[in-house]
């Protein structure tokens, strides 16, 4: 259920400030950033991603560590659900 | 200690071991009790009992929100999109937790629109494609999840999407820790306290339980290596007699916690005055409402809610189990009618649930260990 995902923003949309690429391990999708309006990220930074919002900044070596600790819980593959689930691609 | 080479730092996590074990000693019995549903599973999956001295006995919270949200505001999500042209949404969580007529997949086959989606953004979504259709989301969640929620609704306002609406479960976790002290076969000594959603909150709610309860509170990390840390503060606090909230999970957790997210719900919802929690009862501002100045996206307001409750079966020690005063294999349904796969009690519905964790990891272990061994 509170799954944290890490993700590095890819982009910034240009017509909405609150609305960036973030990249999973390969796999891009929108994401919202309307809850770190008080910290904005920029492309490059890394972010924790819950249910398609970013909700906290981290750094790149606590990424690496928030994928091995998704790994290790076993809870990798809903992760990676949930991310390329988001814009409703796999929703039918 | 047969699961430690598995994880990164295992030199470290020996010695973290060693370090609970020399501070635990062997003349007094603690217990801890983990409020994040996210925490006990991971200290299934991690084994990490099998690390611990017998004399730490980890009790498993009520933080996980799929589990203790009642049968009935399954049923009066489900009544809500029986309506004509509503799009029942919700997480993927939800999908397989039983109302009494079913869970929303099983309603799905029976003919009615069920969507699963990874994001409340993304019913909302929904709701611009299907224009002639009600999306209705059924949000569930404690402060990690609700922000979003949240901020999808302030951005139904604005963009003026009428055509959706939250069913709100949304649930807060101070109110349910306050019971569960309040409750008087309660025997705890201290408390993990929760990860994500301090990255909400914070760590300032948590200051009450240290300054009036004399409970030592530490916010922890997921893995291993975090929760064996945050026993070692543990057990330093209480070896010198002290009770403070501290944050193991610092990488993560700002003591302030996030500012814009408390904004967006401070926006959008207010507090019940009570709210039931499965296997606790009747909590009081324990929960979530949507406010007037969202009326019009607040399913319960534009719907006609029949407000179905429904009582767990009195065999089920749920709240025993959640107190602390039961383990989930000690409860008389346990891994006979109540299995994850026929969830009867809240904390068999969810991996998250302790007693589908017990279930999953320690009962199958245990089927393999002879009687003798146990003895």
């Amino acid at each position: 259920m509170c799954l944290a995902i890490p993700g590095k923003i890819v982009e910034i949309s240009s017509d909405n400030q609150d609305s960036a690429l973030v990249d999973v391990v390969g796999v891009r999708r929108k994401i919202d950033l309307g809850l770190l309006q008080d910290d904005k990220p920029v492309p490059g930074d890394w972010v924790l991603i819950h249910v398609g919002f970013a909700m906290s900044k981290i750094s790149e070596q606590d990424a690496a560590d928030q994928m091995s600790t998704l790994r290790m819980l076993g809870e990798i593959d809903g992760a990676m659900q949930e991310i390329q689930g988001y814009g409703l691609e796999d929703v039918n | 200690m047969r699961f430690v080479d598995e994880f990164r730092e295992p030199e470290l996590i020996s010695k973290t071991a060693e370090e609970i074990r020399r501070l635990a000693g062997t003349d007094r019995h603690y217990r801890t009790m983990e409020v994040c549903g996210g925490h006990t599973h991971a200290i299934y999956r991690f084994g990490l009992k099998d690390i611990l001295p017998e004399n730490i006995e980890l009790i498993h919270g009520p933080g996980c929100p799929v589990c203790v949200l009642p049968m009935g505001r399954i049923d009066d999500g489900l009544a809500i999109a029986h309506e004509p042209d509503v799009i029942f949404a919700a997480f993927g969580d939800m999908m397989r937790v039983p109302g009494t007529q079913g869970s929303p997949l099983e309603h799905k086959a029976r003919g009615m629109d069920v969507r699963i989606v990874y994001s409340p953004s993304d019913a909302l979504k929904l709701a611009r494609l299907n224009p002639d259709k009600h999306v209705m989301f059924f949000a569930i969640g404690f402060e990690t999840t609700a922000p979003s929620t949240a901020l999808t609704m302030m951005r139904a306002k604005v963009e003026g999407i009428r055509n959706f609406s939250v069913f709100c479960n949304h649930v807060t976790i101070i109110p349910a820790i306050r019971a569960i002290l309040d409750s008087p076969d309660m025997r705890l000594d201290a408390f993990i306290g929760p990860g994500h959603v301090s990255t909400v909150i914070g760590c300032r709610p948590y200051e009450w339980i240290a300054r009036n309860e004399r409970k030592p509170i530490v916010v922890s990390g997921f893995e291993p290596l975090d929760m064996l840390q945050s026993i070692v503060m543990l057990l330093r606090q209480l070896k010198a007699g002290e009770a403070k909230v501290e944050n193991q999970y610092k990488r993560v957790v700002p003591w302030e916690g996030n500012r814009a997210a408390l904004r967006a719900m401070a926006e959008v919802f207010e507090l019940r005055p009570y709210f039931e929690w499965r296997g606790l009862g009747f909590i009081s501002q324990s929960a979530l409402r949507v406010n007037d100045k969202y009326a019009e996206w607040d399913a319960e307001q534009r719907f006609e809610v029949p407000g179905i409750r429904v009582t767990d079966p009195k065999a089920a020690q749920c709240g025993e189990v959640l107190k602390g005063v039961l383990k989930p294999h000690q409860c008389k349904l346990f891994g006979r009618e109540c299995t994850p796969e026929h969830p009867i009690g809240a904390l068999m519905v969810s991996s998250e649930g302790s007693c589908a964790a017990y279930h999953n990891y320690e009962h199958r272990k245990a089927a393999m260990v002879s009687l003798s061994s146990i003895a």
